[in-house]
């Protein structure tokens, strides 16, 4: 094994086993917090695979997991479930939301850049508004489960693992897909699609693929938010914010990378969570939120893990050289692979000193 | 028959006053190739200065133009600068949409925090009851005829700014190539950032109108960009006149719908007309086809 995936593999065993004991400090405020950051998690990591790796950015995440919330939303409402059996719901509603992404996809792939993202929003608040207004979605009161009578001190549990098997889940599948065949397709994309498809690359398809793969997991996390926060609301369900969450996550850990997202998320969520509770203005965080944001696209347009990644390695072949200054003509910055993925290996091989001195 | 003329007439009118809203969007677009999902909420930031001039000065909110639109010019301006001109590399447009939206929060955020989010509708001359021009027993208040003259002069105005003026050229020279455009010897930020004062600067203009006739608060920005946005991406993106022949179509067609079946679902126009557009036009109904071949 390369020592980079050494290192990952280490990194995401590390993680997990930290993320697995959490819980057992039995304090409620942190398991409440931890299962949204895992949602998130997950949800921003769903988001790279397809947005991140195509660098089409979506701001129509949160139709998927509104899909996912409304559908276990009504099942539960009609079918009065309760018990274990809420959790094999999950799969149902990343199997709707999914199905969803395909007609979504069908329409908002056949542009790009602005067009696509004004159509993900558009598509967003035509989705937004049905929830409002159909009679069976329960317009603006919603839709609210049947009662969990489950003991509230250990309540969240079984929310916190489920989330956290599904952001490993997608985590490891985003890894898989990384280094893949269809990955490579998909990075190709961002490259040049128009050359990628000329080197037979079936791009709207690939493309699409991505798209639906992203919908399933984020429909999976709906579905859990659901019996978690008890309430189908369309304004939480369908919450653009939700959007510009995880597309903060993902830009601030490394748009585009495979640990990024999971950094960016780790990083901000608990920020929002302590600020829902501790900074009783909602309006005020919602302020510093986007002021964040453009800190971090004007001042890391590249994100934490890539700028980090690159200081790094120009440090060590700097130091190589300094070291081994008459034989180390061969030992290139190029050649000292990151310990951390860079952001893609394109941007970081051939374009680094162009856009890396005009930043 | 009457209902129909009137929803016509409706239709028509507010349409010039969106389509001077999405003059602004279209016009950043062509020039700096981003979109600026901020300017619904810059409408309703223009709305509210107009409100509060009005209720603490008692200054008329059309004399109010003259300090909100010159103020709203600034605003823009300093965005750009701060915000969209550092921006460069290859993630460029996506990073200048995400700064944008990331302004637009911040706006929001202001403006719930100043004013909360109860809904804000005030009462002056123009849309008093009086102020209606009687057309054969169908009312018609003076504001709607005031705000799209208005709405016409302006558009008017950018257009021969565009096409008469030496800076006008300069900004289509920049619309067409920017690095050609920069060997001419056109300075391109300086042409950008006076490019995004004016798109920013309408929405004063449209604000106020909007904010008379309706009432609005924070959340109400989201409304109106996703109805930009729509309206801008079915007249083809880039393109003034389609612009404005989209938002006096799309409007229209709300407003019909609005009469005949449900105001609820008139938003759903939009939307519907967009994604028809997408699918068997992707350039838009007036946008010309390398404008989106990027």
């Amino acid at each position: 094994m390369r020592p980079a995936t050494i290192w990952r593999v280490v990194g995401l065993v590390l993680l997990v086993a930290a993320a697995a004991v959490i819980p057992l400090a039995k304090n409620v405020t942190v398991t409440h917090v931890g299962v949204f950051v895992l949602l998130y998690v997950g949800s921003a990591v769903a988001w790279n695979i397809f947005s991140g790796f195509t660098g089409y950015i979506s701001l129509g995440a949160a139709v998927f997991f509104g899909v996912g919330v409304y559908t276990v939303a009504l099942l539960s409402k009609h079918l009065n479930l309760v018990g274990g059996v809420v959790f094999a719901l999950y799969p149902v509603a990343g199997l709707v939301a999914a199905a969803v992404a395909v007609p979504f996809g069908l329409v908002a792939l056949r542009v790009r850049r602005h067009t696509f993202v004004v159509v993900t929003i558009a598509v967003f608040f035509i989705f937004q508004l049905m929830a409002y207004n159909f009679s069976w979605t329960g317009g603006a009161t919603g839709i609210f489960p049947p009662f969990l009578n489950w003991d509230p001190n250990t309540f969240d549990m079984p929310f916190y693992y489920t989330a956290l098997l599904i952001a490993v889940g997608a985590a490891v599948l985003a890894w898989a897909i990384w280094g893949s065949r269809f990955g490579l397709q998909l990075r190709a994309i961002r490259d040049d699609e128009d050359r990628a498809r000329g080197l037979g690359v079936k791009t709207m398809r690939v493309k699409l693929a991505a798209f639906v793969i992203s919908g399933f997991i984020i429909g999976m996390l709906g579905g859990l938010y659901f019996y978690f926060q008890s309430e189908a609301l369309p304004e939480y369900a369908f919450n653009p914010f939700f959007d510009l969450t995880i597309a903060l996550m993902a830009f601030l850990g490394g748009f585009g990378t495979l640990s990024g997202p999971i950094f960016g998320a780790l990083l901000l969520e608990p920020y929002l969570g302590y600020a829902q509770f501790q900074i009783s203005n909602a309006y005020l965080s919602e302020a510093v939120l986007g002021a964040l944001f453009l800190v971090v696209i004007i001042l890391l347009p590249r994100g934490i893990l890539p700028t980090a990644a690159e200081k790094l390695t120009a440090w060590r072949a700097a130091w190589e050289r300094r070291s081994a200054a008459p034989a180390g003509a061969a030992v290139g910055p190029a050649g000292a692979g990151p310990p951390v993925d860079a952001a893609n290996t394109s941007a970081a091989g051939t374009g680094a000193p162009g856009t890396g001195s005009a930043r | 028959m009457g209902t129909f003329l009137r929803a016509v007439a409706d239709g028509v009118l507010e349409g010039g006053v969106y389509g001077l809203m999405a003059v602004g969007l279209t016009l950043i677009f062509g020039v700096l190739d981003i979109i600026n999902i901020a300017q619904g909420i810059m409408v309703i930031l223009g709305a509210y200065l107009s409100y509060v001039l009005w209720t603490h000065l008692h200054i008329d909110q059309f004399v109010g133009l003259l300090i909100t639109v010159p103020a709203m010019f600034i605003l823009g301006v300093a965005i750009q600068f701060l915000f969209i001109r550092p921006l460069r590399g290859r993630e460029r447009t996506s990073m200048s949409l995400l700064a944008c939206y990331a302004v637009a929060i911040i706006i929001e955020g202001v403006l719930y925090q100043r004013f909360g989010s109860n809904y804000v509708s005030y009462t002056t001359y123009w849309n008093s009851p009086r102020a209606t021009l009687d057309i054969g027993g169908y009312y018609l208040p003076y504001i709607y005829l005031a705000g799209f003259a208005l709405a016409v002069l302006l558009v008017v105005a950018i257009y021969w700014t565009l096409y008469r003026t030496q800076f006008g050229r300069s900004i289509r020279a920049t619309m067409q190539d920017h690095t050609a455009a920069r060997l001419v010897g056109i300075d391109v930020n300086r042409v950008a950032a006076l490019t995004f004062g004016i798109g920013v600067a309408v929405t004063a203009v449209g604000g106020m109108v909007f904010g008379t006739l309706n009432a609005f608060n924070p959340n109400t920005g989201y409304d109106l960009i996703s109805r930009l946005l729509a309206i801008v991406i079915l007249g083809g993106l880039g393109s003034i006149g389609g612009a404005l022949g989209a938002s006096v179509l799309v409007i229209t067609l709300a407003s019909l719908v609005d009469v005949y079946w449900n105001p609820e679902w008139s938003t759903v126009v939009f939307y519907g007309a967009m994604v028809l557009v997408l699918v068997f036009r992707p350039q838009g109904l007036f946008g010309r086809k390398e404008a989106r071949a990027q």
